[in-house]
């Protein structure tokens, strides 16, 4: 028997192991998967947390009801990966051999690399909500917060989900309007980009967004510390933001397993062919999602058509030919911009987020970089898909692939 | 594409001044840009050029985050070095492109 060892049961890990399932024999193929918690937690949904519009019940469900028959999990904590012998090392002691290894392990947040970010004021007025704790102290925060400066703040990229920030800034205008005290609210977008967004077209429709929605924005702000007697965020140059309210998107992370191996780059992130996604230090190992250091947005979108891709090359791999799929960076994200309207933004590792019509052209029903209504209720909907199609790897009308067909480019 | 002459020599650049052919750059060139931006390069200037050239022929992503596991600086001494905007300083008297976030 062969040993396909997939380490995550997130999005990434739990739609390889469906996929693989169906793809290889029972007979000569054993699947485990790997993941210390036996939640999963669906990410989108915290956005909705801070707010009350998303309960804990809205996001949680245990990891087991996703993964298929005939698959094992373990649920541990993995030390290392012996890279050498094929071997992965769990800290109970165990030792799993694997022929071909899928890394999955995400990314994480480390607020205790930025000095006072997790001082005093953790949970009490800052907070981040990339963490179902954290959107929940954030949601009884706001309960009760008589207002003040509310700032948004991203520490400095690769995040998870960079449009999440922006979205939150959206709702929080929607949402502090609609208690009747946007006036007491001063709200800041305080970024490390020269804008609200990286693109310029996209970064120019949610820049006027931010704008109409008096939304102060601040850019090219690397945080350095925060100062919490004085309540206020510092960048490296000195410049200092004051807040009474700090939601922070902290640096990110890889698994702290992934360094230990030799596998990441300096931020932990495993080093992958971003056409092939396989690992550039040994070749029966593969990453999928926000574990791997690939140019693309972290987001399950990625993970998602990944899967497509790389279901196809392990099989190139286990067949001893050459890769035939190859990933383009296809991204696809929903922007909640409040009062019931979204943006929807579709893009690769070449072409930038494009006004037109998706999935379909002129009949849509998705208008992209636009706000409207359909895209909310498109996000809305999404959770259901997520839940029930995406995560089992059920047929899904969208390619894995950026189609130009819908798009208007200059 | 545009084409600006620095220390005798021509070298295409975008329309922010960014090089577009990171090979066409040497230190003197350097020295000519960072004039222009009001700085007078020292070697710690050039240490850093290096790694972030490095960085960036390797086809890995520049950020502030990184200068720390440089070995050559940390970000406070970025910043006095290339005051103001580092990153996109540095890179524009490095001779290669503005670091562009990939999402």
């Amino acid at each position: 028997m062969k040993n396909l060892l997939i380490l995550g049961a997130g999005t990434g890990g739990t739609i390889m192991a469906n996929k693989m399932r169906k793809e290889l024999p029972r007979e000569e193929w054993n699947i485990t998967v790997v993941d210390q918690n036996k939640t999963h937690y669906y990410q989108p949904g915290f956005l909705f947390i801070p707010f009350g519009y998303y309960t804990k019940e809205d996001v949680i469900k245990p990891k087991k009801n996703f993964l298929p028959k005939g698959v094992d999990s373990v649920f541990q904590q993995f030390e290392r990966i012996d890279v050498e012998n094929n071997k992965v090392l769990l800290t109970n002691g165990e030792v799993l051999n694997y022929d071909i290894l899928i890394i999955a392990t995400g990314t994480r947040i480390i607020p205790e690399e930025t000095p006072g970010l997790k001082g005093e004021l953790w949970y009490k007025n800052v907070f981040d909500f990339y963490t179902f704790e954290g959107a929940e102290a954030l949601a009884g925060f706001f309960k009760t917060w008589k207002g003040g400066n509310l700032v948004v703040n991203i520490a400095d990229n690769p995040i998870k989900c960079p449009v999440a920030p922006l979205e939150f800034a959206f709702y929080a205008d929607a949402f502090f309007s609609d208690k009747g005290m946007r006036d007491k609210v001063k709200i800041s977008y305080v970024t490390p980009l020269s804008g609200a967004f990286t693109k310029p077209k996209s970064s120019k429709l949610l820049g006027n967004l931010l704008e109409t929605k008096n939304i102060d924005l601040v850019t090219d702000f690397f945080l350095s510390d925060v100062d919490n007697q004085k309540k206020v965020i510092k960048d490296f140059g000195g410049r200092e933001v004051p807040f009474d309210c700090l939601v922070t998107i902290p640096l990110h992370s890889g698994d702290a397993a992934i360094s230990n191996s030799g596998l990441g780059d300096e931020f932990g992130f495993v080093r992958a062919d971003k056409h092939t996604l396989q690992s550039v230090v040994k070749e029966n190992i593969f990453v999928i999602g926000d574990a791997g250091n690939y140019p693309a947005s972290k987001a399950g979108s990625v993970a998602h058509f990944q899967s497509e891709i790389l279901a196809e090359n392990l099989m190139c791999y286990i067949e001893n030919k050459p890769f035939t799929a190859k990933y383009d960076g296809h991204s696809n994200c929903y922007i909640e911009t409040g009062y019931g309207k979204g943006v929807l933004i579709d893009f690769n590792y070449d072409t930038e987020p494009l006004p037109g019509k998706f999935p379909f052209a002129v009949i849509g029903p998705f208008p992209l970089l636009k706000e409207s209504w359909i895209n909310h209720y498109g996000k809305l909907l999404f959770r259901w898909i997520y839940w029930h199609i995406l995560l089992k790897s059920r047929w899904f009308p969208i390619s894995s692939h950026m189609t130009m067909s819908g798009k208007k480019s200059d | 594409m545009a084409q600006k002459i620095y220390a005798g020599k021509t070298v295409d650049v975008n329309e922010e001044g960014y090089f577009t052919t990171p090979s066409q750059w040497n230190r003197e060139i350097a020295a000519e840009i960072a004039k222009e931006e009001g700085i007078v390069l020292t070697d710690q200037h050039f240490a850093i050029m290096e790694f972030l050239r490095n960085k960036f022929l390797a086809g890995e992503t520049l950020s502030i985050r990184s200068i720390n596991h440089s070995g050559v600086i940390d970000v406070k001494t970025f910043y006095q070095l290339f005051p103001g905007a580092p990153l996109k300083k540095a890179t524009k008297i490095a001779g290669i492109p503005k670091p562009a976030s990939c999402i």
